[in-house]
């Protein structure tokens, strides 16, 4: 049964196995497709992985900004929804988004978000199973915080490499 | 096209500043596979009958960069490359993990082929259907950290230029070369993330003579479509509960052998193997385990996560970024210079990799150098200072002159083997006076496993019938079996250390290509395809090498010394043995008692035309 599901994120713990977007991929496209995966690992220097996915914004800017409406969110859930047909591949929510999360499918070329897999995240399984747990499947109410979480893979890696090397981390990214 | 394939090869002449698409057809994808096994075919169908006199370093010698059908799919996606290597004059398919190699398979192409010779350094740029020679002048001298930041930063910034409305680009994946390779240092790797290499061969050599200092793709594509999709979907879940089972291995990887090998097999490389034995305290895995950053490390579709990331926050090697280290670069970067303190270690191999120099086949050659100098051979005159085992500062000067070529460095940079030779010559002694301290098969430094105590993994004949001779992954056994995993890995492409079952990987194989591909087929057809093809090829040798049958079948001298201390002290590589199995070997081939393959093998094989080349070497 939906409820309302939040991915949260331990960027640390990801190995970049980027099995998230594997799985994430044969669920919506059939096939492995890491460019079309509504995860995506980025890996800006060796070591320094940051999964990079939809935080479902209180205030969702990325729904705001469409100027057809083909962004919707799901009441239970509170994932961003996509009306393939409605979606004109301007590229507004990308630039509302402020991680700029969502991207223009490789395939057909239509904005597309995570949809939480209406309550049972494909990624979320693969990351347990494996016993990292940089994703992770909680349930709560959706909280002003899920935004902070929304934010550039670049920046949340110069931060990481800082983490992880110290002073030297400043320079690799 | 069978499935499983992109299809489409990229052929590129960089004399000529032309490239254009090539495929194979069904028939050799079947009988080779991809990787290892298809690049010795690729060779073979463009050098051919002028093997014997191609100099590695000619314009005409391709480079060969492939995937394998299984790349990407089946967990552990790695990258192998191949060419006429520099350092035996056969063939090796030397293989790295990389998200290179699921990137070029999305961008469409299975494999790049490079030949030619740029006028000024450049990198090749792949995206989705489409490749293109950049410049690379600024990239020219730089270390692997400072090339990986700025082709992230220049590529991710030029696709977004060309791309600008799809979303955030993702950095693209790579293979390059770091100054050992620019300066055609003979077993220099080819490089990628920093610290993972395609090691053996030489290969970084090759890409450095042909002014490419980067293979870098960017695939917007999915991976290949298989045969059958949903079987594939299943064998991949269960290929990744397996693994996943593995707790001590995905907990510690190699990174705990450093002291083990030593102390427990007597197997481990110590100040250029004049023992295997040690029981340093100081080196056991905990202390490593102190400056690992990251304790699950993996690469694309990888659940073993074997690497963890390394580095050091304090003192005069602050800075200093690798992987665990693994096993074999503990012991070549450590043990095998006389280092017994991980950090040390960390920043050695951090060390090799940003030079590019391969970790374990570089400071092989500058344990020979140390072991000169403690035997009086060399001097603080020859060398410039005083290479003590254990002086860390003095392997690092060493280690830059290799890659730079400068003093004894561009001595040592011809490999351990061709440098005994040199430096007999200016010593004035006879060859054999200097390599019988020279580690090696067939001009390839071992890997860092011993046989003399016979606890390892490896044997008597491992190392001596192996076609990619000191290679230790992919050494042979008692008879053909082990030889023919590692021969399927290499061309399937995927890691070694994501190895499921026989059967398991089997079935993923005929699932993803459709191929009648079986244990039995592989064991009695593909694999003795791939590796008498091999054979013929390291047999016909080269301008400056080649190996008598038989007699370079063999172990190097030291492996025959008796260990001189530990629990297993006296023991020693049973020559007999090894001339025993070789022919055990030969005869599960069908090749000669020279390990010559015979002309019934190679008509079986469909290599008729290897045959008159064979003939000559019989008569």
């Amino acid at each position: 049964m939906a409820k309302n599901i939040w991915i949260a994120r331990d960027y640390a713990a990801c190995s970049g196995c980027k099995r998230c977007e594997i799985a994430c991929s044969m669920k919506f496209e059939g096939w492995i497709w890491p460019e079309a995966s509504r995860v995506r690992v980025f890996m800006p220097f060796p070591g320094v992985e940051v999964p990079h996915l939809c935080a479902q914004c209180q205030d969702y800017p990325c729904v705001g900004s469409c100027p057809t409406q083909a962004l919707s969110t799901d009441p239970v859930t509170s994932a961003v929804l996509v009306d393939k047909e409605k979606c004109i591949s301007c590229g507004n929510c990308i630039k509302a988004c402020p991680g700029n999360v969502p991207i223009l499918h490789p395939g057909d070329n239509k904005a597309t978000i995570c949809n939480l897999c209406n309550g049972d995240p494909e990624c979320v399984k693969v990351c347990k199973e494996a016993g990292y747990n940089a994703l992770m499947l909680v349930d709560e109410e959706p909280s002003i915080n899920r935004k902070t979480f929304s934010r550039p893979p670049l920046e949340v890696a110069k931060e990481l490499a800082v983490y992880f090397f110290g002073e030297k981390g400043e320079e690799v990214i | 096209m069978p499935n499983g394939y992109a299809g489409k090869f990229l052929d590129v002449d960089l004399t000529k500043e032309r490239i254009k698409e090539v495929s194979f057809d069904e028939k050799t994808l079947q009988q080779y596979f991809g990787g290892r096994g298809l690049a010795a075919k690729i060779l073979w169908d463009r050098v051919g009958k002028k093997w014997e006199t191609l100099d590695p370093y000619a314009p005409e010698s391709p480079l060969i960069i492939l995937t394998g059908p299984m790349t990407g799919i089946y967990p552990g996606g790695r990258i192998c490359v191949s060419g006429k290597s520099p350092a035996s004059m056969g063939t090796v398919g030397s293989t790295a993990s990389t998200e290179f190699a699921h990137e070029l398979r999305c961008a469409g192409f299975d494999g790049v082929i490079v030949s030619g010779k740029a006028e000024k350094p450049v990198y090749l740029l792949v995206t989705d259907g489409e490749a293109e020679i950049r410049d690379a002048g600024h990239l020219w001298g730089t270390l692997g950290e400072e090339t990986i930041k700025t082709l992230n930063r220049e590529v991710t910034a030029e696709l977004t230029k060309r791309k600008p409305n799809v979303g955030t680009w993702r950095e693209p994946g790579m293979v390059y070369i770091g100054p050992a390779g620019e300066n055609v240092v003979r077993n220099a790797g080819v490089m990628t993330k920093l610290c993972h290499a395609a090691g053996y061969g030489g290969y970084g050599a090759l890409m450095g003579s042909k002014k490419l200092k980067a293979v870098v793709a960017k695939g917007r594509g999915k991976l290949p479509a298989p045969d059958a999709p949903e079987a594939t979907k299943l064998l991949w879940k269960k290929a990744h509960q397996i693994l996943i089972s593995k707790s001590e291995f995905r907990r510690y990887g190699t990174g705990y052998l450093g002291y083990q090998v030593g102390a427990e097999y007597s197997s481990e490389p110590i100040r250029n193997w004049q023992t295997e034995w040690h029981d340093e305290k100081s080196y056991a895995g905990p202390r490593f385990e102190q400056y690992w950053v990251k304790k699950k490390w993996s690469d694309f579709n990888c659940t073993t996560n074997c690497m963890k990331v390394s580095c050091i926050k304090n003192g005069k090697w602050k800075g200093d970024i690798t992987d665990l280290p693994d096993y074999e670069l503990q012991a070549y970067c450590g043990t095998n210079l006389g280092l017994f303190e991980p950090v040390d270690n960390i920043h050695m191999s951090a060390l090799i990799d940003n030079l590019g120099h391969s970790g374990i086949n570089g400071p092989n050659a500058m344990g020979f150098a140390a072991e000169l100098y403690q035997r009086k051979v060399l001097t603080k005159k020859d060398i410039g200072f005083d290479l003590k085992w254990g002086d860390a500062d003095a392997f690092t000067k060493l280690a830059w002159m290799i890659a730079k070529r400068e003093g004894i460095g561009d001595i040592l940079a011809e490999g351990t083997y061709r440098a005994a030779i040199k430096i007999a010559e200016m010593k004035g002694k006879k060859p054999e006076e200097l390599l019988k301290y020279v580690v090696h098969v067939k001009g390839i430094e071992i890997g860092a496993h011993g046989t003399r105590s016979d606890m390892d993994y490896v044997h008597d004949a491992s190392y001596a019938g192996n076609v990619q001779g000191g290679d230790h992954t992919s050494t042979i056994g008692d008879g053909y079996s082990d030889m023919s995993d590692a021969i399927f890995a290499d061309s399937g492409v995927f890691c070694d250390f994501c190895r499921t079952n026989r059967e398991l990987e089997f079935d993923f194989a005929k699932a993803i290509t459709g191929f009648p591909i079986t244990v039995e087929s592989w064991r009695k057809e593909t694999g003795p395809r791939i590796v008498t093809l091999q054979r013929a090829l390291l047999l016909l040798g080269g301008p400056d090498m080649k190996w008598e049958p038989l007699k370079d079948d063999d172990n190097p001298p030291r492996f025959y010394e008796p260990l001189p201390e530990g629990p297993y002290k006296g023991k020693t590589t049973d020559k007999k043995l090894v001339d025993q199995k070789l022919q055990a070997y030969f005869e599960t081939l069908g090749w000669d008692e020279r390990g010559i393959p015979t002309k019934e093998t190679l008509k079986r094989l469909d290599l008729a035309d290897v045959e008159p080349f064979m003939k000559k070497m019989r008569d």
